[in-house]
């Protein structure tokens, strides 16, 4: 067979010339690339340290965010007190480092919960099409054309506030835009040849879809669990600025930010909201920063 | 003796034409228009056709990829026991699954780039009862050598792979369950040349060393004249001649056969053929023309072809079985 002598020789030529150049696995070319981006790893970097910061606060800080002590209120920046006092005399360097906690845990927990309902439906719903599709679809449209202050507003008067309220709503108004991005990808793969393999052996629509085609639509939707989670850090700041967010009680970014509400402490004490601010825009904007970098480093139609 | 593996009757694939803002049907694409076909067990039989006239949609509908419109697929065990495909529930044609597999015309879509090769066989192989996982590798790596590739290869992702590879790696896991009836959608066009012959040769061993039976789609009608034993040409979702490989090209009977035959570039200069330039595009499968769906681009048409519609007739030509549908072939219709 000469045929396939010379196959067997082309064969080895192959051979030699991948293991020259693809020794760079895929993977590791993602790394390199999003290495690459200066500004993608600045923001890796001090979203690590303020994730980290938050998480060892009280390694870092010898104070309690939640004691009252009246003998030390309204202080200003010192060297016992980085970040000055406020009315209450709580320490607000601690507090922020407190807060960091909870604002990081809404803000990540619901960009990741609302993840996991849009693509659990978007997945099955993408690729099977039909009326189970038109449903979710319509259903999606609903809670997203429905404007967010309000369905805080009404589930605040009816169920009070707290956290898991406030996570709950992020969720379902967060939703419907991860439904959409999955749906969007599966739409388009379902059409690849190796989906009609797989359903040319009968697998069952679970395997195809969640097992098979998922983690070919995992980028987009990492870029935008990044994304997102830099969204609902701002939006619980500014609900709890407004005072319908988290109950005060509970240290938040955004509850720290509420004492400028009171122009006096607007005017004369800057440290009780300047450095919240800093932080928080510091924080969304490196979440941003890495979003943009995964988002480069991930498509494939961009490449070197 | 010749013994069928698959019976087609009257088989339809139509797929509606969704306009306007309540997602209304306003018509139908009619991708395959009442295909009467017999597949014979261990045969090629060639199916070639322009672009659109609906070959992949027939092969996709036979595997139940794409659910057909009407009409009934006959599935004929070695054992003669007939089992209608199209009347089953899905779940019911898990057994038939088995034995009738596809291989794919793109290279780059055909392989999940998320998985190892192994990991993206070894799935239908756990489905069907290859539990251990020993079992699975022997099984992938056995067919990786006999298309010619190194076992190791199981354990890479598709991206390490050329065009070539990619479409044996696509032929190792139609092979994987055993099959007894192959559907190869255009399986070469997409590659280069010389690959193209390395394929097609590696096909015809598989076939020899597996028993199998092709049902080979391709609209480069040059090809299939060395590996086919019959060849269908199809148009606008419709069989037009059906006969013996060598009889296609010697003694065609249909001008649209004849049309693309006169297409294939010819290496010999002294034997002149004169080409047929078909005018006109391929009318669209939502409205095909009345009376011969062929006639408007036909040279040869008559009063008559604008009228009535041809069916299939059988003719005999060299001694052969010869089906085409057209009005004005002169031999004697052999009835059935
Ligand atoms: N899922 C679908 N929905 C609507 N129309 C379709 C669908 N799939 C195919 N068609 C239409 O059916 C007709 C036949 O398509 P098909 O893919 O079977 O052609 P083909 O003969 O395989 O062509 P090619 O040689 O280009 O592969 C075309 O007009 C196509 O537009
Ligand atoms: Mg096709």
């Amino acid at each position: 067979m000469a045929q396939t002598s010379l196959d067997k020789k082309f064969d080895q030529i192959r051979k030699r010339e991948e293991e020259k150049t693809f020794s760079v696995k895929k993977r590791s070319r993602i790394v390199s690339k999003f290495l690459n981006n200066r500004l993608a790893v600045v923001g890796l970097i001090i979203f690590t340290i303020i994730i980290l910061a938050s998480l060892f606060a009280p390694l870092l800080s010898p104070y309690d965010p939640m004691r009252v002590d009246l003998r030390s209120m309204r202080q200003a920046p010192s060297f016992d007190h980085w970040f000055g006092t406020d009315s209450t005399g709580r320490d607000v360097f601690t507090r922020v480092l407190f807060g960091g906690r909870v604002s990081i845990f809404i803000g990540l927990g619901s960009a990741i919960l609302s993840a996991v309902v849009g693509i659990a439906v978007g997945c099955y719903a993408g690729y099977k099409g039909g009326w189970i599709d038109v449903i979710a679809l319509r259903v999606s449209e609903i809670f997203m054309s429905f404007p967010q202050i309000i369905l805080v507003l009404l589930l605040v008067s009816i169920t009070g506030q707290s956290l898991f309220n406030l996570m709950a709503i992020f969720i379902l108004t967060g939703w419907g835009g991860m439904y959409r991005l999955a749906r969007a990808r599966m739409l388009s793969l379902r059409e690849e040849e190796y989906v009609q393999a797989l359903r040319s052996f009968g697998l069952s629509t679970f395997t195809i879809c969640y097992k098979h085609m998922l983690p070919n639509a995992l980028s987009p939707i990492m870029v935008n669990i990044t994304l997102s989670t830099a969204m609902f850090i701002l939006t619980e700041a500014g609900l709890s600025f407004l005072g319908l967010g988290v109950p005060l009680n509970i240290p938040t970014w955004g509850n720290i930010l509420n004492v400028a509400q009171d122009i006096l402490v607007l005017q004369n004490y800057w440290w009780m909201w300047g450095p919240v601010g800093i932080v928080i825009s510091v924080f969304v904007l490196c979440v941003n920063f890495i979003g943009d970098g995964l988002r480069d480093s991930t498509d494939p139609s961009q490449q070197g | 003796m010749k013994k069928e593996i698959l019976k087609l009757r009257d088989f339809k694939v139509y797929f509606p034409v969704k306009a306007g803002v309540f997602n209304r049907t306003v018509g139908h694409v009619m991708a395959v228009d009442g295909v009467d076909l017999d597949i014979y067990r261990g045969e090629v039989l060639g199916l070639a056709g322009e672009s659109g006239c609906g070959k992949t949609t027939l092969g996709k509908a036979i595997l139940r990829l794409v659910e057909p419109t009407n009409g009934k697929v006959t599935y004929v065990s070695k054992e003669n026991d007939e089992t209608e495909l199209t009347s089953l529930e899905k779940k019911d044609m898990d057994p038939f699954r088995k034995k009738l597999q596809i291989v794919f015309q793109d290279p780059h879509s055909s392989l999940n780039p998320s998985f190892t090769i192994f990991g993206s066989l070894q799935d239908p192989l756990k489905k069907f009862g290859v539990n251990s996982k020993e079992e699975r590798r022997k099984i992938i790596g056995d067919l990786l050598e006999a298309v010619n590739m190194r076992r190791e290869y199981m354990d890479r992702y598709p991206h390490e792979f050329s065009g070539g590879q990619r479409q044996r790696i696509g032929i190792v896991r139609a092979l994987c369950l055993d099959p007894e009836l192959i559907v190869c959608d255009e399986a070469v066009s997409a590659l280069d040349v010389s690959i193209q012959a390395q394929v097609l040769q590696l096909l015809m061993q598989l076939k020899k060393d597996n028993n199998l039976t092709y049902l080979f789609i391709t609209h480069d009608l040059s090809v299939t004249e060395y590996l086919c034993d019959r060849i269908a040409v199809m148009y606008l979702g419709r069989i037009v001649e059906l006969c013996d490989s060598e009889d296609l090209y010697k003694n065609t009977l249909h001008p649209y056969s004849e049309a693309l035959i006169s297409a294939i570039p010819v290496a010999d200069l002294d034997k002149k053929t004169k080409r047929i330039v078909l005018e006109g595009d391929v009318p669209s499968p939502v409205n095909p023309p009345k009376g011969c769906p062929f006639h408007p681009r036909c040279p040869k048409a008559k009063d008559i072809c604008k009228t009535e519609v041809p069916t299939l007739k059988k003719y005999s030509t060299n001694g052969n079985e010869h089906y085409a549908s057209c009005h004005l072939i002169d031999l004697p219709e052999i009835s059935k």
